[in-house]
């Protein structure tokens, strides 16, 4: 609704951003997208927003605030603007969403010169796919529970294991990998590894389906695959402080080097659209007071998102430094999740219709994303981990184990 | 307000702004710690509830705010005030709101207010008086307790020079502190906005029998009250309340951030403390969550605070849905927070002798005044979806 002040500079960065991409949106894609990159399913989804992520790389929209040696654009404070922009524009979403949010930053803090410099920029453009192995089928949300192993072998290590919810894991070329070293110290017997993971030997990906019926996610099975040992991030034993950077990142608490695009744009504009074309009862949903009422929750909630944005930036007006980046995961999680059942109710008896019925309101979008909601409110650490977290780390209250 | 850095500032808080508002916490921690605020307003004689007009404020402390400039801190520079931006005056209110302060201090900021928008020799005459120290507070609020510009408290008429005001104006924020009373009147087809010295002939104030022992309220009964042209500060003064609306949710949204935030704080402190079967209670997640999404709403409710505040220094069309949405998310977390700080107090939370009991009171009474969050949605609803029907 309202605008961050921004630098002249900015500004004209601003401008440019919104004008290469009124001019530049892509032709319709030659099959129906999913609604984040974590549902892509076939070839031709991949290779249709692969080459838009590409060209959005090659202007300048991704990576902007990335170091040039790296192949970033070696600016400050425009990749916010760039992921503003592109999420205003409508456009398709960026597929690599692991590598731009969670494996560039990580390798950015912790990697070597040579790594940085061999996997950054394959990051950025999307050319290289990442998917992310944290969760295993025994430890979710408590991640400090790993049990794949890495053993030392000359130069290489030897990895055993199982690794699941894996997101993009049937086309992705690399993961960030966690790994247990060592069995004696829980945290600090992990070690982190850039793994690579497409033709690789010992390494099986199995495609898992989703409870909205579609497939994007896996599970990878490693049976003494190799790695070698320029592929560790970072010190043997130091995974969960590795891993620490990730979450960070993928939690939403630091700007991440590229996003934007897709369904997550104007969400309280597309309640009021849906309301205005929805009979209930025999009256317009729009004109029915709870409805009204629980739209403008919503409208409420996701501006408080935005000027949280805001004000975490004025340090005078945060007390704690955490306090407003931590709280992000949970917030905008739990955004999407209300706001997907708020269109499932206004939409009422039509909102039992799926994705490929006709008379499905938004194309079944509404029940579609309410179910797939549950994935961003379980992943990265359940909701009421982050509660944890938020209580513990910044209320300072005892904490849970 | 002009910006006076280069530097960009989100919200136009800058170091101006942190200096006042650490000040006013500076202040208020020394002058009025929270045994010093039980004794003031609830260590009173049996009992307790009977005095409803009781002026429960430490005067002296009230002229040390006045020799700060507080009463000052909404008049323009030109009437001696302070001429401070709304973001910087929400940085003070949310403290006062912090330390439950019983004054007249947002009643007088709320007055001020209305007059700037009113403009006029009258309003600037009013500003300065405020500006050196005099009370003030809003009768604008009729028997139905509208929440609405639109509908003044009182009828007026024309005799001659001067105009006549009958009829109830309710719901009176701290009239009993204020010096003159700012009152709005529906006079043929148009709103008139008159100032009425408290001790104006005709006019009656009833206390109103509240909750909330930080502050007074009252009925205030007009019977022929006669006000001369040097009392009538506009004629025409519906756009004047109108204009100025937005400003006075900010004013309420603040003291309610600054009551919240020390519910919250203060619950955590006892959660921290506590122990019930061998651990604190805040080891358990009933506790430790609801504490959480408290922090989450408070936080939502003071982005949205300054977010209003700024968008109305710049004069923004916005103004009027930023300062809906805050109010309503500030009424809601108060609404929240107020709820479990009592609940997770335990049985100490259910009496009398633990504070918390004062601020669940004042922020109750907060999250009503200027309309609750529901009213706050259906008017954005009204901008933001379209009229029903």
């Amino acid at each position: 609704m309202s605008k961050a002040v921004l630098t002249p500079e900015q500004q004209e960065f601003q401008e440019y951003a919104r004008r290469w991409l009124a001019e530049n949106a892509p032709p319709p894609p030659p099959e129906r997208l999913p609604i984040t990159a974590i549902e892509v399913m076939t070839v031709g989804q991949r290779d249709y927003l692969q080459a838009w992520q590409r060209k959005c790389y090659d202007a300048g929209l991704v990576g902007a605030d990335y170091p040039t040696e790296y192949g970033g654009g070696g600016h400050e404070g425009f990749q916010r603007i760039a992921n503003m922009e592109l999420g205003r524009a409508k456009v398709p979403f960026l597929i690599n969403i692991v590598g731009l949010n969670m494996a560039a930053p990580t390798i950015l803090v912790h990697g070597t010169e040579a790594q940085k410099e061999k996997f950054i920029p394959g990051c950025l453009s999307g050319d290289e796919i990442w998917c992310q192995g944290f969760s295993e089928p025994g430890a979710g949300s408590d991640m400090a529970n790993q049990q794949t192993s890495a053993v030392p072998d000359g130069d290489d290590w030897i990895v055993n294991g199982h690794k699941v919810w894996t997101s993009l894991g049937h086309f992705a070329k690399w993961m960030i990998l966690i790994t247990r070293t060592s069995k004696d110290h829980k945290y600090d017997g992990l070690t982190y590894f850039l793994c690579p993971i497409e033709g690789h030997d010992g390494v099986t990906v199995r495609p898992l389906v989703k409870i909205t019926g579609e497939a994007g996610f896996n599970e990878v099975f490693f049976e003494d695959a190799r790695v070698p040992d320029a592929y560790r991030l970072d010190d043997v034993g130091k995974g969960w402080t590795v891993a620490m950077t990730t979450l960070t990142y993928e939690r939403g608490a630091a700007e991440s080097a590229g996003s934007g695009g897709g369904e997550s744009v104007h969400p309280t504009q597309r309640l009021i659209e849906l309301a205005r074309d929805t009979w209930r009862d025999g009256e317009c949903a729009a004109d029915d007071p709870v409805t009204r009422d629980a739209i403008m929750q919503r409208a409420i909630v996701a501006e408080g998102m935005r000027q949280n944005g805001r004000r975490a930036r004025v340090e005078a007006l945060c007390d704690h430094p955490m306090r407003l980046p931590l709280q992000q995961k949970l917030t905008s999680s739990e955004f999407v999740q209300d706001n997907a059942r708020v269109g499932v109710d206004i939409a009422g008896a039509k909102s039992t219709l799926y994705k490929l019925d006709e008379r499905a309101p938004s194309k079944g979008y509404w029940p579609l994303a309410y179910m797939n909601s549950y994935g961003h409110t379980i992943a990265a650490g359940t909701n009421e981990i982050q509660r944890n977290i938020l209580g513990e780390r910044v209320l300072g209250l005892p904490k849970s184990k | 307000m002009a910006e006076k850095n280069a530097a960009p500032k989100d919200f136009g808080f800058g170091e101006d702004e942190a200096m006042l508002r650490d000040l006013a916490r500076k202040f208020l921690d020394e002058q009025l710690p929270v045994e010093t605020l039980r004794r003031l307003v609830a260590e009173a004689p049996e009992p307790i509830y009977d005095e409803g007009e009781r002026a429960r404020w430490d005067e002296a402390l009230w002229k040390e705010i006045v020799e700060l400039g507080w009463t000052g801190l909404a008049v323009g520079e030109e009437e001696g005030g302070a001429g401070i931006s709304l973001v910087g005056i929400a940085g003070v209110v949310e403290e006062v709101g912090r330390h439950a302060l019983p004054s007249p201090l947002i009643p007088t900021l709320s007055a001020s207010l209305v007059l700037r928008e009113a403009g006029g020799p009258v309003a600037r005459t009013i500003l300065e008086r405020i500006a050196q120290g005099a009370t003030a507070s809003l009768a604008i609020t009729g028997e139905r307790g509208s929440w609405d510009p639109d509908a003044p408290a009182l009828e007026a008429r024309e005799d001659g020079d001067t105009i006549v005001l009958d009829g109830m104006a309710c719901f009176v924020q701290d009239a009993f502190k204020a010096d003159v009373l700012i009152a709005s009147a529906r006079l043929g087809g148009d709103v008139v906005l008159c100032a009425v010295e408290a001790g104006a002939a005709g006019l009656t104030i009833d206390a109103d029998h509240i909750h909330d022992l930080t502050r007074d309220q009252a009925t205030l009964r007009f019977d022929g009250v006669r006000v001369g042209g040097d009392a009538v500060v506009s004629r025409e003064a519906l756009g004047a309340l109108r204009k100025a609306w937005p400003g006075l949710l900010v004013l309420v949204t603040a003291d309610l951030c600054g009551t919240s935030e020390w519910q919250l704080q203060t619950t955590v402190e006892y959660a921290r403390q506590r122990t019930q079967f061998d651990r604190q209670i805040g080891f358990f997640q009933a506790v430790k969550h609801p504490l959480v999404d408290a922090m989450v709403e408070i936080d939502r409710a003071k982005s949205l605070l300054y977010h209003a505040a700024c968008e109305i220094d710049r004069g923004s069309e916005e103004a009027e849905t930023a300062a809906r949405m805050a109010k309503s998310a500030a009424s809601d977390a108060g609404a929240f927070i107020s709820d479990r700080s009592v609940q997770l107090h335990g049985g100490i939370g259910f009496t009398w002798e633990c504070d918390v009991h004062i601020y669940f009171k004042r922020s109750l009474h907060n999250q009503v005044l200027f309309g609750d969050g529901v009213h706050q949605r259906k008017k954005l609803a009204e901008t933001l979806i379209g009229p029903i029907g």
